[in-house]
């Protein structure tokens, strides 16, 4: 096995609420390789959306070990802190609410390559349209305010954003929950398309389990911040060992059809 | 089977920054006495418009054409080209079947639609049930259909009050009652808490026995589990299921979800792009969809039997 | 287009931007409908108004003319107004972001040094500030904006504080903004507009001040200024009324239409939000 894009160890978060302390997170730990979908599942609480901003570091751990591509990630500040973003992006649940409500869709896919200075100005607007193409758009949607366009274009919008940087890892934080289903299909496609393409590891959250066994190789189930069970998606989603895993297991919608 | 409310040819129509969006577009559909419908759809589809507009709780500005009889009594708008015709004139009230408390009340409301520029497209008094009591709504969010500053025990007190004509402290004892059907933990010291303090699903769980407090014939739920997680969602459906099978209630569930819908549904109605293009037995839709659209939606479901879209030999790990 | 439509659906901002349409008409032709210095001797002293129709609105004690100075006041009220407006605005909206979006120490120290200004009357420190340094246009400006800019910060910070939770934050933390950037470009301009709805009452507040600092003698003395045609006035008050009366009425006007027409704006953007 190649060496982890993201090796998360012991990692913890403590908040209080009602001046008791309570963990959000306690103890978690798992890798993701690259080019691999490891999916975090779990009932709304048990932290998953937590580790995503933990590991994304926009929230900091109290205890834990982050190492990304191999180095330290939590040891990393300011400049160098942002510099090593290029590589680890994330796309969001919401599109709307992940953009600035005055942006363009021009300026949302400008900012990640004049911040990383990975393409002069004159050259960023034919980057721009190659990253609207590459996700399935067209070029002409650039002038276009991220509010006129439609959901399932937005998701595409801030998926063409995260892979500008030609990122090893992104985090897709319940990103195809908010989809209509027939567009759900085609952003899995496009995102999994990504993953073959260029390597792309991915830490999917969702609580879905049938999304995840469509496009992830491993889960980790959480439950109340701690690890309940984890393993190869298929295995444990057919057979899952934890109480918290059976219940998801036993939750998820059946469409009992007679299969022709 | 009797048909609690018959829709014919029902459109909607918003004006949105001066363009108009045709939300329904000729819908027809029986909603049998006792069956549980599933209204499924995307967004867009025009499925909370319906919910809305059989409940009569559509937004004023939004212009209704076509036909929701309820039983016996009649619910009628003129379609736009006969304005004035039958402006004065209300339809006669019929009084619905069924025993007093529970029979749908025809109440006289007036819609006006105004435009823009100031011209008034001039809308009859309709009748419709009334709200609370002969409709039960349960929207997607409980934390904004929820008053965050008043206990829980008085919301649903004052439902039942309202449309029950009891007494306050008959009123508690009706709101202890229902925290108790809806299986809320300690229904007692429930009451005096606040929306705040209860988890989304609880929230939930307190916004049905406020919707079902004055025994209404016709319960809807819009989404009423779309902002759940997987195992509260299942408990919330399998709570609706109870409810409605214990009380007799017709039951209205919309969802975007075709697998949801099916695991709780007699009768499922696809709406696409404001129009019916599938009605059927549950049963019929699953196994033997007749539109294309019905089939994508079917086929487009992640179960978990569906095939993997993840190439396997592809995996590093 | 629409948006301006709405504004004048109200009855209040109709007035109210009328009345400021008057103002900035007679600050405007001021230099041309009357050239030269509004201050020059033009006829003999205390004629009443409406006497002669070349003095339309009299003359002063000493010979002025009254509807000239009037014209010429205008264009003091209403840059003083602005310039003091728009400083207090950006002073306080640059100051609350900083403070919201940063937090911790900074958050404390601005907000402290907010607290300090907000208790000292804001009048008492522009009298305090122009008597040190002495008035002048730019000096009074200043002296009002130092008592104005405390609300706009502390609006802008409240927003900031919501704003600054918000994914899209999250998402320009991610991409490898540089933190002032966000502050900037990010927030703040979503954190303007429940600012910019204080505008009017500060603008309102700004032309008072400036009467009132005008009337103790601390305004301009190059320009003729509405407070100062007040003051003039108060030395005859029993004899001729009107010179204190005509200003006093030019004052009260601007203020209600400033207000007015401010609310209107707020009224229109609160129907849009509220649509959207």
């Amino acid at each position: 096995m190649n060496a982890p894009v993201l090796a998360v160890s012991n990692l913890a978060k403590h908040y209080r609420r009602g001046g008791q302390p309570f963990p959000a997170v306690d103890d978690v730990s798992f890798s993701i390789g690259p080019a691999e979908t490891l999916a975090l599942a779990g009932p709304s609480g048990s932290g998953k959306s937590t580790i995503a901003r933990l590991v994304l570091r926009l929230i900091e751990p109290d205890v834990g070990r982050v190492e990304f591509e191999g180095a330290d990630f939590l040891a990393l500040s300011g400049a160098a802190l942002r510099a090593r973003r290029a590589r680890f992006q994330m796309v969001f649940q919401d599109p709307l609410s992940a953009f600035n409500p005055r942006a363009t869709v021009a300026r949302v896919l400008d900012d990640p390559l004049r911040i990383h200075g990975l393409a002069s100005r004159t050259e960023r607007p034919r980057r721009i349209a190659a990253l609207l193409e590459r996700v399935g758009l067209e070029a002409g949607l650039a002038v276009r305010a991220i509010h006129e366009i439609s959901g399932g274009q937005r998701q595409r919008v801030a998926i063409a954003r995260a892979i500008a940087t030609r990122p090893s890892l992104i985090v897709l934080d319940e990103a195809v929950s908010a989809l209509d289903v027939s567009v759900r299909g085609q952003i899995l496609k496009l995102l999994l398309d990504l993953q073959r393409q260029e390597r792309i590891a991915y830490l999917f959250i969702s609580h879905d389990l049938g999304v995840i066994r469509a496009v992830a190789h491993r889960v980790v189930i959480l439950d109340a911040g701690r690890i309940a069970e984890s393993g190869e998606a298929r295995a444990v989603i057919a057979n899952p060992q934890s109480a918290i895993g059976k219940a998801l297991v036993a939750a998820t919608p059946r469409l009992n059809r007679t299969r022709p | 089977m009797t048909a609690l409310l018959s829709i014919r040819d029902l459109s909607a129509r918003y004006r949105r920054d001066g363009v108009e969006l045709l939300a329904l577009n000729g819908i027809s559909l029986d909603v049998e006495a006792g069956e549980r419908l599933a209204i499924i759809g995307e967004s867009g589809s025009g499925k909370s418009t319906l919910a809305l507009a059989i409940a009569g709780l559509l937004p004023r500005g939004a212009r209704i054409d076509g036909t929701i009889d309820w039983q016996a009594s009649q619910f009628q708008t003129p379609r736009s080209g006969e304005i004035g015709s039958s402006v004065a004139g209300a339809p006669a009230l019929k009084v619905g079947e069924g025993d007093d408390d529970s029979a749908i009340s025809p109440l006289a409301g007036e819609m006006s639609g105004r435009t823009e520029g100031g011209a008034k497209d001039r809308q009859p008094l309709h009748l419709r049930p009334i709200g609370g009591r002969d409709v039960g709504f349960v929207f997607q969010d409980p934390s904004s259909s929820l008053d965050p500053v008043m206990p829980i025990g008085k919301q649903i007190a004052e439902v039942a009050r309202t449309h029950l004509s009891l007494t306050w402290p008959e009123a508690y004892a009706k709101a202890k009652t229902l925290l108790e059907r809806v299986r809320l933990p300690d229904p007692q010291s429930a009451l005096r808490a606040y929306p705040h303090q209860l988890s989304g699903g609880q929230k939930q769980r307190v916004a049905i026995a406020a919707a079902i407090a004055a025994g209404p014939r016709l319960l809807i739920a819009d989404e009423a589990t779309s902002a759940l997680d997987t195992i509260v969602q299942a408990e919330i459906v399998a709570l609706i299921r109870r409810l409605v099978a214990e009380d007799g209630m017709t039951l209205a569930f919309i969802s975007h979800d075709i697998a949801l819908a099916a695991t709780l549904a007699d009768r499922i109605a696809v709406l696409r792009h404001g129009e019916l293009i599938e009605l059927g037995e549950t049963r019929q839709i699953l196994n033997a969809p007749r539109h294309a659209y019905t089939r994508a939606l079917l086929d487009a479901h992640l179960g978990l039997d569906a095939d993997p879209l993840l190439d396997r030999q592809g995996a590093s790990a | 287009m629409s948006r301006l439509w709405r504004f004048f659906r109200t009855p209040e901002a109709i007035a109210g931007a009328l009345i400021l349409a008057l103002l900035v008409a007679m600050a405007v032709a001021a230099p041309l409908i009357f050239p030269g210095d509004p201050q020059a001797i033009a006829g003999p002293a205390l004629l009443p108004p409406f006497q002669d129709w070349s003095l339309p609105l009299g003359t002063d004690r000493l010979g002025r003319d009254v509807t000239a100075e009037l014209f010429h006041g205008a264009r003091t009220s209403l840059a003083v107004g602005l310039a003091a407006a728009a400083a207090a605005l950006f002073i306080g909206a640059v100051v609350g972001t900083l403070a919201g979006f940063a937090g911790g120490l900074v958050d404390e120290v601005l907000m402290r040094v907010t607290d300090a200004f907000q208790t000292v009357p804001s009048f008492l420190l522009a009298l305090a500030f122009v008597s040190i340094v002495g008035p002048s246009l730019g000096v009074v400006v200043g002296a009002i904006a130092l008592g104005a800019w405390t609300g706009p910060a502390r609006v802008a910070r409240a927003e900031v504080l919501s704003i600054r939770e918000r994914d899209y934050v999250a998402g320009a933390r991610v991409i490898g903004m540089y933190p002032l950037e966000i502050a900037f470009r990010e927030v703040l301009p979503n954190a303007l507009p429940p600012v910019l709805a204080l505008s009017s009452v500060i603008v309102a507040a700004a032309i008072l001040t400036e009467a009132a600092l005008s009337f103790l003698g601390l305004g301009d003395p190059n320009r003729v200024t509405w407070g100062g045609m007040i003051a003039e006035g108060r030395a005859v008050l029993r004899t001729a009324p009107f010179l204190s009366i005509v200003p006093g009425i030019a004052l009260v006007l601007t203020v209600l239409g400033v207000y007015l027409a401010g609310e209107g704006v707020v009224e229109s953007s609160a129907v849009r939000r509220s649509l959207s």
